[in-house]
Order: structure tokens, then C-alpha cells, then sequence
């Protein structure tokens, strides 16, 4: 299955074409699915400083009670638009972008199964995202939250063109995830190296594997419903207008069921690299591999049956909140037992307490709390109180800072030397470390205290109530502080990339296949790709007795 | 310092905190479980030399234990679930004492059978069961008074009912806790409970018809009032009725705070509010009507009268 060959000359002859010579022309045309991974983390990084501003603009706002800094117009434009770019610009193709550069590798492919498509998506997300922020040139962004209520988001209460340009960079970037998920499919199924079956394959592949699924499974209902909705704001059509016969309720069917598996499509890899970084860091195998791979694909199709746990409050009746109350309970558990198959992964290993570790265990502590924090919402009742509050705010940046985007780290300082050949400093790596394990707690924990003591997301100011300043002015601090680690990962990169010490092939003694090219890999990928007799193919050469399946 | 949520004053809030507290149980156990577990795994297991550990891949007995479990809480945990939410939701079989709707950003409050209107402010008596309906006028709303009850979205095109029941007197904070434009923020009101007594003199009090001014200063008010168009918008029994588009002023006076709790009900500050709405409640759809200082003075004095 290893040598499906790329169509011939695809990658030569554009290499070839004397006018394509140039170096930055070379990255504009590439095709290869590292560069274009490259390219994702890039353009990713710059979205998250981007989103990490408003954030911290955001902060400033509410730093004190009554606070002017930002018009509540301006607020309003602010908070939509880091919704928009840390979800659809910075965690989905972060992850995409990850996948894209290690699931060729990990199997011993040479390439994406569909380069050009590769590519196509890789463009489209970059134009949506210009286009989203080209809202700011017509004078106003998008102001209706990152899900766009209708019928806040219709053409009566919506008047200017903000959410116009919403609804189409998005479905644009949406076309483009799709085509990514159909491509790593595609490569799964099609390019595994010989020996690798699906019972070998790395947990990251397989979670990739499954969330492309989910990808294609949800992403269509967001590119209707934008697309209904344009209709509707631009042919005066009413699907979303009561008056007209539609129903604004129907948004929100339409949105959530996009919207719910959105959630594990920004969670699935970020457990896949989990189950990486934690294996190799405790010298043991993953604990019960076919239990975390089963235990996925469980989520998966679960994440199709529990939307409708976002609009407990919209009154559908009782029917409705106990299934849906129902099925998101069942989810959690089937995510819940993954923490303790990391745990028992790491129990009666042999440490190594570096900075990829030190994130999966940052992430293993911040993911629990905000999966219980999260069933508390299953347990539909207390929804009824909690939901739409800053407690919202916490328990969503608990799953999605918390655990995604310290997954995404672990992976970064554990990946960074495969893919520059150079390794991260570590003693930098613990600053950022510390300072982003305290500035997100700081941050954020105290949000679920003015959540229950009734403060509403989404306010560009709050009243003098006892207590809620001195909250809000930590909760800004740890924004601060967050701000200031994101620095100090910036540096570490940079000064890394120019003189950061050789990694070598193998630095961390890895077992998947990525780890048997160079740093970085050649253009095709591997000279040879070595044999595959188990899950950890260099462990197997290390330990030719001892090699399990 | 009491959190709301954890300080109910109803029996559906008490309910709720009841849950709460039920799968905060299982939640802590978790936790606990995992951060000790954590804890545990750091101080023992750090870096050893020479060889390799155990290169375990699993044990079924183990995963199928650890999976039952968590299944046994969530299971717990829905049947508490169903028990409360049958609790708090009752079903719905009269019709009910209060409508609240929710405005681009305020909240008007019609009592059907009292036949009154007010805004931003709820009366309820003391122990009585009340059967509120929630609707919207425009966009999605939602009405969240912590201390007293569950939230219920006010949606384009339904009708939403909840329940509540005071145990004591006081005034609950209360918020529009979904995201509706502009003003969200100032969308906040508050529910007063009061005793039998006074709820019925309060009840009497605000279907009085408005009383006519006796100053020469309040009459100029009143007189601003019909000739500037502040009767398109609002309305004053005894002078106009217009429909509800904006807050009902017939006892705008007797309210303790303005323009969805954004200002304390003084003087001063009803005068800066008719100044200009802008500048203290940006976005708000009440327009700034380039009073003169006199105008102001006229018309606070006009709307002080009504009590
Ligand atoms: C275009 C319609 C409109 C006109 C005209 C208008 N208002 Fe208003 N007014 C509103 C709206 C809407 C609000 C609610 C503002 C909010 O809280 O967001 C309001 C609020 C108020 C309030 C505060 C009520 C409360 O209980 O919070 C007062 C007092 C008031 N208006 C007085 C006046 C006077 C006096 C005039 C004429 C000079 C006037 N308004 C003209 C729309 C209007
Ligand atoms: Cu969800
Ligand atoms: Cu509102």
C-alpha cells in the first residue's frame, strides 16, 4: 500500500519551471504536505496573536466595573471576532495543520494521498480568514458572537455587512476543513507503509482518522446553515423569521448540530497528541491501545446526538432536555476514561519531566476540570442556572485553552525539532511553561465564581456587585500574565530556530516513524522507511527479542 | 460573600442548588481521584536509570472497571437530574400572573389580571406561587434571576413559563443572560418581594391612574411631554397609550433604578438620562431629544410627580 505514487511530476515540474525558481514562490506553490503544515502553524500563530489581543482588549474593558476603555459597539465587534478566530482561525487548522505535517509521516508515506487539494485547503482558510478581518475595512466586524443567533444576526437587527462577511468566510474555510478531512482519509486508508495496519497505527493517526469523520459529518451543517442564512439576509428569504413562517430555533438545530462535534473536532487530536507525548516520556507504551482508539470513535458518533444541550433554555420541553441531558452525560464517560488510561500510562514509568510533559500533565489536570465542570451542564437542571454565565466562559476555556491548546503545546515542544532540526530551549520552555500553567488559572478560574454569582457572558460591563471587581481585576491580571507567556514562546522559537542545538534523528528516543527520517524530513519524506512489525516500529529495531505487536 | 446560585431564596432555586451540590459530590470525587493520582505519579515515578520500566500495554478488568463506574455516577446523576427538573418545571395548567417581555434592552413586566404595566422592576408577594410568562419583542432574551429560579430564553414565536416563589422579602438581582445587541450588558432588572400588605398597596399604587401635576414648572413638563414626541414611544395612563416600545412612565417615579439598573432613580440622574441616553446607555433606542436646560428641568420635574 506504501507506493501509491504521486502523480508524476506534479512536485517536479513545478520545481522545474524557471519562473516558480524563486524561494518565497516555492512556498506560494508548494505541494507538500510538510511546507503546507508549516504553513498552517504559521499563519495559525499569527491569528492567535491576533485573537489573543482582542483578548486582552477585551480584559482591559472589563478590568474594573463601569470601565469606558471600549464602546460596547466596539466590545461587541471584539468578543465576535476572538470567538470566530480562535476557533475557526487558530484551534481547527492548528490541529489541520499538525495532522498535515504527521500523519504522512507517522504511517511512512511520502505525501498527502490528494497534494494539490492539500494545498486548495490550505489557501482557502488563509483568504477566509483575510476576508473575516476585511470586515474591519467596511467599517464594522461582525457583531452577533461567534454562533450568530438569529434573529440578532438577520438582516433586522444586523443592518451593516458584519455578518456578511462572517457567514462567507467561514463557509469558505468550512469547504476547505472538508476537503483536508476527505484528504487525510484519503491518506489513511490509502498510503499506510507496508505492515502498518489499523491495529498498528500511531493513537495520533487514529484520531485524526476518526475526527476527519467527524469533520465531514459536521462541518455541512454549518456551511447550510451560513448559507440559509445569507439567503436569507440578502433574498429576504425567512427561514430563520418567524413572521415569515420559518423559525429562529431552527438556527440554532442547524448551528449546534455543526457546532457540539466542533468541540471534539478542536479535542480529538489534541488527545491524539496526548497519547503520544505521554507514552514517550514515561518509556512505556500507551495503556490500553485499542481502549483509547474504541473509546474515540465512541465520542464520535455520540458527538452527532448531543447538540441540543445548548439550548436547555430555549424552552423545547422536557422530552428534549432529558435526551439530550441523556446522551451528553453518556459522552463524558467515554471521555472521562481516557485520563485514566494516560494516568496508567505514566504509572510504573520512568519520567522525563521536560516541557512536552510538563504541558500533558498541565493538560491532564486543566482537561479533567473542565470535563467535570462540563457534565455539570449535562445534568440539565443546572444548565438552567449556569449556562449563558461567566461560568460558560470558564468551563469552554477549560476544555478548549486547558486541554487543547496545552495538548498543542506539548506537541509543539515535543514535535519543534522534527520539524526545524533544532531543539526548543528548555529552560525558556519552563518559563513559558509556569507562566501560562498560572496565567490561565489566574485567568480563568474565578470566571466560574461570577457565573454563579449570576454575571452573563458577553457583557461589555457589569454593575458594582460585591465581589465581581476584585474577580474581574485577576481575571484580567492572569490575561496578562498569559499574554506575557505567549512572549516568551515567541522568543523561544525564534532564538531556537537561529541557534537552538542540533536535535538530531531522534532526540526524545521516540518510537513512531517520524522519528526514523531526519530533522527535518527530506522532501520524500524517508530514504527507506523501516519495517513495521508492532506499534512502536523503533522500538521493535531497538529490541529485535522483544518485539511486541 | 453569598454567591447567588448558592444562596436560593425559592424552592426551584433550592432545587437547584440541591443538584448542584449532588454532582459537585461527584465531581470533587473525580478530581480528587485524578489529582492525587497525578500527585502520586510525580513524586514516585520521576527518571530512573538503568533499564527500561515495565513496558505494560493494559489490563481489560481494570479499563471495564474504570469505564462502569463513571457510568454507575452519570447514571446517578441523570435520575437526580429528571427528579429536579420535574421539580422546578411544573406543568403548566392556568394562565399566567406575569408577563415579562424583553426589549432592546429593557424588560416590561404586565400583570393580566391587575391589568398594570411597569418595567424593569417585578413585584411579587411573599410565598405565593407565581406563574411567570417569558416572551421577547424583537430578538432572543433571557430572563435569570438566580436566587429565584431556572432561566428561560424569551424566543421570537413562543412562549416560555416558568415558576417561582419568594420565601422572603427582598430585591433579586436579575439579568438578560442572552447575548441581544448592543446594550446586553444594561439589559439587568431586579424582582422585588414583598408581604402581603405592601404588595397590595404597591398593586393599587401602580394602577392609579398618573396624577396631574400641581407645580406651574411640572405642568410645562407634562404639556413637553404631549408636544415633543416622547408619547410615540411612551406611554402615561390618564394621557396617552401608545404601544409598548418603550418603558411604560406612569410610575416612573416609584421605580428605584433607571434604564435597565444603569442609574440610580434620582433626580439628578433622570435629568442626565433625558440629557442625552447615549452618553450613558450607548446604543439604547431611546433618542437624545436636544432637551434645553429649562426643557430638562421642566420635564424631571414633570416625571418626579409620578409616583
Ligand atoms: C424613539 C422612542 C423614544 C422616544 C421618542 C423617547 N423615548 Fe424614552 N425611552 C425609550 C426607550 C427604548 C427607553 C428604554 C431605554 C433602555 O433602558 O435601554 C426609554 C427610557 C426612558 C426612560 C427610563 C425609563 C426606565 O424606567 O428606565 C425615561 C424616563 C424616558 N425614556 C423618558 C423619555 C422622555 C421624557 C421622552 C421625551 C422627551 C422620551 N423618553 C422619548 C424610547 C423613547
Ligand atoms: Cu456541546
Ligand atoms: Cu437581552
Amino acid at each position: 500500500m506504501s507506493d501509491v505514487p504521486i502523480a508524476p511530476g506534479l512536485i517536479e515540474g513545478t520545481a522545474a519551471h524557471p519562473a516558480l525558481q524563486s524561494r518565497r514562490l516555492e512556498w506560494v506553490t508548494t505541494v507538500d504536505h510538510k511546507r503546507i503544515g508549516l504553513m498552517y502553524l504559521f499563519a495559525t500563530l499569527i491569528f492567535f496573536v491576533v485573537g489573543g489581543l482582542e483578548a486582552l482588549l477585551m480584559r482591559l474593558q472589563l478590568a474594573w466595573p463601569g470601565n469606558t476603555f471600549l464602546s460596547p459597539d466596539a466590545y461587541n465587534q471584539v468578543f465576535t471576532m476572538h470567538g470566530t478566530t480562535m476557533i475557526f482561525l487558530v484551534v481547527v487548522p492548528l490541529l489541520l495543520g499538525l495532522a498535515n505535517y504527521f500523519t504522512p509521516l507517522m504511517i511512512g508515506a511520502r505525501d498527502m494521498a490528494l497534494p494539490r487539494l492539500n494545498a486548495f485547503s490550505f489557501w482557502v482558510f488563509v483568504f477566509g480568514g483575510i476576508l473575516l478581518y476585511l470586515s474591519f475595512l467596511s467599517g464594522h466586524a461582525p457583531d452577533a458572537g461567534w454562533f450568530s443567533y438569529t434573529p440578532l444576526s438577520g438582516k433586522a437587527f444586523s443592518t451593516r455587512s458584519g455578518v456578511d462577511y462572517w457567514a462567507l468566510s467561514l463557509l469558505g474555510i468550512g469547504a476547505g476543513t472538508i476537503a483536508t478531512a476527505i484528504n487525510l482519509i484519503v491518506t489513511i486508508v490509502n498510503l499506510r507503509t507496508n505492515g502498518m495496519t489499523f491495529r498498528r497505527l500511531p493513537l495520533f493517526v487514529w484520531m485524526v482518522f476518526v475526527n476527519s469523520f467527524l469533520i465531514i459529518a459536521a462541518l455541512p451543517a454549518l456551511n447550510a446553515s451560513l448559507a440559509m442564512l445569507l439567503i436569507d439576509r440578502q433574498l429576504n428569504a425567512h427561514f430563520f423569521n418567524e413572521l415569515g413562517g420559518g423559525d429562529p430555533v431552527l438556527w440554532q438545530h442547524y448551528f449546534w448540530s455543526f457546532g457540539h462535534p466542533e468541540v471534539y473536532i478542536m479535542v480529538l487530536p489534541a488527545f491524539g497528541i496526548i497519547s503520544e507525548v505521554v507514552p514517550v516520556f514515561s518509556r512505556k507504551p500507551i495503556f490500553g491501545y485499542g481502549f483509547v482508539a474504541a473509546s474515540t470513535v465512541a465520542i464520535a458518533l455520540l458527538s452527532l446526538g448531543v447538540w441540543a444541550h445548548h439550548m436547555f433554555v430555549v424552552g423545547l420541553g422536557h422530552p428534549w432536555d432529558y435526551t439530550f441531558g441523556a446522551s451528553s452525560l453518556l459522552i463524558a464517560v467515554p471521555t472521562g476514561v481516557k485520563i485514566f488510561n494516560w494516568i496508567a500510562t505514566m504509572w510504573g514509568g520512568s519520567i522525563r519531566l521536560t516541557t512536552s510533559m510538563l504541558f500533558a500533565l498541565a493538560f491532564l489536570f486543566s482537561f479533567t476540570i473542565g470535563g467535570l465542570t462540563g457534565v455539570t451542564f449535562a445534568a440539565f437542571p443546572l444548565d438552567w442556572q449556569t449556562t449563558d454565565s461567566y461560568y460558560v466562559v470558564a468551563h469552554m476555556h477549560y476544555v478548549l485553552f486547558g486541554g487543547t491548546l496545552f495538548a498543542v503545546m506539548a506537541g509543539i515542544y515535543y514535535w519543534f525539532p522534527k520539524m526545524s532540526g533544532r531543539m526548543l530551549s528548555e529552560s525558556w520552555g519552563r518559563l513559558h511553561f509556569w507562566l501560562m500553567f498560572v496565567g490561565f488559572h489566574l485567568t480563568f478560574f474565578v470566571q466560574h465564581i461570577l457565573g454563579l454569582d449570576g454575571m452573563p457572558r458577553r457583557v461589555y460591563t457589569y454593575p458594582d456587585r460585591p465581589g465581581w471587581a476584585v474577580m474581574n481585576m485577576i481575571s484580567t491580571i492572569g490575561a496578562f500574565v498569559l499574554g506575557l507567556s505567549v512572549v516568551v514562546l515567541l522568543a523561544n522559537i525564534a532564538g531556537s530556530l537561529r541557534s537552538g542545538p542540533i536535535a538530531g534523528d531522534n532526540p526524545w528516543n521516540a518510537w513512531t516513524l517520524e522519528w526514523a527520517t531526519t530533522s527535518p524530513p527530506p522532501e520524500h519524506n524517508f530514504d527507506l522507511v523501516p519495517p513495521v512489525r508492532g506499534r512502536r516500529p523503533l522500538w521493535d529495531l531497538a529490541h529485535p527479542e522483544r518485539s511486541q505487536v | 460573600m453569598h454567591l447567588s446560585v448558592f444562596d436560593p431564596a425559592s424552592p426551584e432555586a433550592a432545587w437547584l442548588l440541591w443538584l448542584w451540590k449532588a454532582s459537585m459530590w461527584i465531581c470533587v470525587f473525580i478530581m480528587a481521584v485524578v489529582t492525587v493520582a497525578l500527585a502520586y505519579i510525580l513524586a514516585r515515578f520521576r527518571r530512573r536509570d538503568g533499564g527500561e520500566p515495565d513496558q505494560r500495554t493494559g489490563n481489560k478488568r481494570l479499563e471495564i472497571a474504570w469505564t462502569a463506574v463513571p457510568l454507575v455516577l452519570v447514571a446517578v446523576l441523570f435520575a437526580l437530574s429528571i427528579v429536579t427538573a420535574r421539580a422546578v418545571d411544573r406543568p403548566v395548567r392556568r394562565a399566567p400572573d406575569i408577563v415579562a417581555t424583553g426589549h432592546q434592552w429593557w424588560w416590561e413586566f404586565r400583570y393580566p389580571s391587575a391589568n398594570i404595566v411597569t418595567a424593569n422592576e417585578m413585584h411579587i408577594p411573599v410565598g405565593r406561587e407565581i406563574l411567570l410568562e417569558v416572551d421577547t419583542a424583537d430578538v432572543i432574551h433571557d430572563f435569570w434571576a438566580p436566587r429565584l429560579t431556572r432561566k428561560i430564553d424569551a424566543v421570537p414565536g413562543r412562549q416560555n413559563f416558568i415558576w417561582l416563589r419568594a420565601d422572603h422579602a427582598d430585591a433579586y438581582f436579575g439579568a438578560c443572560a442572552e447575548y441581544c445587541g448592543t446594550q446586553h450588558a444594561w439589559m439587568l432588572f431586579r424582582v422585588v418581594a414583598q408581604d402581603a400588605d405592601s404588595y397590595a398597596s404597591w398593586l393599587a399604587q401602580q394602577f392609579a391612574p398618573a396624577e396631574e401635576p400641581v407645580t406651574t414648572e411640572a405642568k410645562q413638563g407634562r404639556m413637553l411631554f404631549v408636544q415633543l414626541t416622547c408619547a410615540n414611544c411612551h406611554n402615561i395612563s390618564g394621557i396617552n397609550s401608545q404601544q409598548q416600545f418603550a418603558p411604560d412612565l406612569t410610575h416612573v417615579a416609584s421605580r428605584q433604578m433607571l434604564a435597565g439598573e444603569r442609574l440610580q432613580n434620582t433626580p439628578a440622574n433622570l435629568k442626565d438620562w433625558l440629557r442625552d441616553p447615549n452618553a450613558i446607555k450607548p446604543g439604547s433606542y431611546m433618542p437624545d431629544l436636544k432637551l434645553s436646560e429649562t426643557d430638562l428641568s421642566q420635564m424631571t420635574a414633570f416625571l418626579e410627580t409620578l409616583q
